[in-house]
């Protein structure tokens, strides 16, 4: 079995479009919660939410391109331009036969469906574009990373609502540690602020009016956020042989199901990930620092999150940094395991633990370390990153400082 | 006001998949065996029904001075916005 690491990570989120800036705005603890700007929130209940703010894509595209990217996909080949670049890849002499395309999306083209349908039924459209479906598809953003990078071997994407991103990185994993591929371009991909898709989680009745203040006193929900994040895996021969520069070494992946409940968390689930993860790895719980927690600011996952953390660690779940960066780049869906990954990553790098921004007040059922507010200067050498989505699909992964 | 508590009663009871007639004001809604998503629906359907939008958060025990212990509460809530918003009976 190869040892799998990273050699090229790559950020479009709110907090910054390149990696660079996502880690200077990740250790200022900004957040980048604020009112919705990019469309009309006139007849939304929610006006709040994360967004990539200044994302000109005639910056990033060529104008005959742009007809088949939605905003998911152009945030994904953002990233992935990035993360390739610093991997000092290139696809196109042979390698791209053995290499693998695996993205995870929640939804895929919201802004492209809404659009189209919106001229259809409002305003009386007699057709759809042509490249209606192609650019709406979930598996959009991936197919194009593909295309641009010249990636031939295996490619799909994973959908498992919040967990799609660390699915597709699991499943990412997997692949390179068993051989299937020598290389892999993972991670995930979400662009959803449009009136429908507002209007249909708002019903939903669990979206924070205020801000996203996880594992606090008071928090009132969860609050949505877009972008994407992507990575550059190989085996850690591989990156060696070539004297690739080593990001971070992914080292286990543990994934279950709760078969429960459609949106309620269910702690052995959440519990059974983690443990999963840990087992994969040959960790003990006492190896590890930093836990990147799925924390959405909701009462029910901020609890039962926090319960699956002490059932695991046991003793050691005090000793753990715990933070939700969702505070400050907002709940990203099909995107969140990959940015919260590259927040890990970029924590482990710069020699801080991202903190839980909009912390007010310690909440006794959520009795953790959750580094309220303020990036705390430390070395994180193991980590974990949960996602735990409705549907109860839970996915765990573990990582470690290069 | 009698019409909005019969009204109220009777989706409730449609929702708790139970006779009306098994329904009180005094009726605590944990009682009735609603699951995570059967309240968020029930809220759905009085707002519909009512025409009216109820500031109901799943995170919080009370959101704007609405808090749905009782069936009791929730016909109190729903006539209060239906006078507030000029809801209707549809």
């Amino acid at each position: 079995m190869n040892r799998v690491v990273i050699t090229g990570l790559g950020v479009c989120s709110p907090l910054g479009k390149n990696a660079a800036e996502f880690s200077a705005t990740l250790k200022a603890g900004k957040s980048a919660i604020g009112p919705i700007s990019i469309i009309e929130t006139e007849g939304l209940i929610t006006k709040i939410g994360a967004q990539v703010l200044d994302f000109d894509p005639n910056a990033y595209f060529e104008s005959n391109k742009l007809p088949l990217y939605d905003r998911c996909t152009q945030f994904a080949l953002v990233a992935a331009r990035e993360a390739i670049a610093q991997s000092g890849l290139d696809f196109r002499n042979g390698l791209g036969a053995r290499s693998a395309t695996i993205i995870g999306s929640g939804v895929g083209g919201q802004g492209t469906q809404d659009e189209n349908y919106q001229r259809l039924y409002l305003q009386g459209a007699k057709r759809c574009h042509p490249l209606t479906i192609p650019k709406l598809m979930i598996n959009a953003p991936c197919c194009h990373i593909t295309m641009e990078h010249g990636i031939t071997g295996p490619s799909f994407v994973v959908a498992s609502a919040c967990s799609s991103a660390n699915h597709a990185i699991g499943v990412a994993f997997q692949m390179v540690r068993a051989g299937m591929v020598e290389v892999a371009v993972t991670g995930g991909t979400e662009a959803v602020f449009t009136f429908g898709t507002i209007r249909g989680w708002e019903a939903l009745r669990v979206m924070a009016p205020d801000t996203c203040r996880p594992f606090s006193l008071g928090r009132k929900g969860m609050v949505l956020g877009e972008g994407a994040a992507v990575m550059v895996i190989e085996s850690r021969e591989r990156a060696l042989a070539r004297g690739a520069t080593i990001v971070a070494e992914i080292l286990g992946f543990g994934t279950t199901s709760d078969a429960s409940d459609i949106v309620m968390p269910a702690l052995d689930g959440a519990a059974g990930a983690i443990a999963a993860c840990l087992e994969d790895a040959k960790l003990a719980p006492e190896a590890v620092d930093y836990v990147n927690a799925h924390g959405t600011g909701t009462a029910a996952n901020d609890i039962t999150e926090t319960k699956a953390l002490h059932k695991v660690f046991g003793a050691h779940a005090k000793k753990l940094a715990v933070s939700s960066t969702k505070s400050m780049h907002g709940h990203t869906l099909g995107a969140a395991g990959a940015i919260e990954l590259a927040a890990t990553i970029a924590g482990m790098h710069g020699g801080f633990i991202p903190p839980t921004a909009n912390y007010a007040e310690a909440d006794p059922q959520c009795d953790l370390d959750y580094v309220p507010n303020e990036a705390r200067s430390g070395a994180i050498n193991v980590a974990i990153s949960n996602s735990f989505a409705f549907g109860g699909h839970n996915a765990v992964v573990a990582v470690r400082r290069a | 006001m009698a019409d909005v508590a019969t009204d109220v009663l009777e989706v409730i009871a449609k929702q708790a998949k139970t006779e009306p007639a098994k329904v009180t004001r005094e009726t605590e809604l944990a009682d009735l065996n609603l699951e995570s998503l059967d309240t968020i629906e029930l809220i759905f359907a009085l707002e519909e029904k009512f025409n009216i939008e109820i500031p109901y958060n799943a995170n919080e025990a009370s959101t704007a001075g609405i808090n749905f212990t009782t069936a009791g509460d929730v016909i109190d809530a729903v006539a209060k916005l239906v006078a507030e918003q000029k809801g209707s009976a549809a």
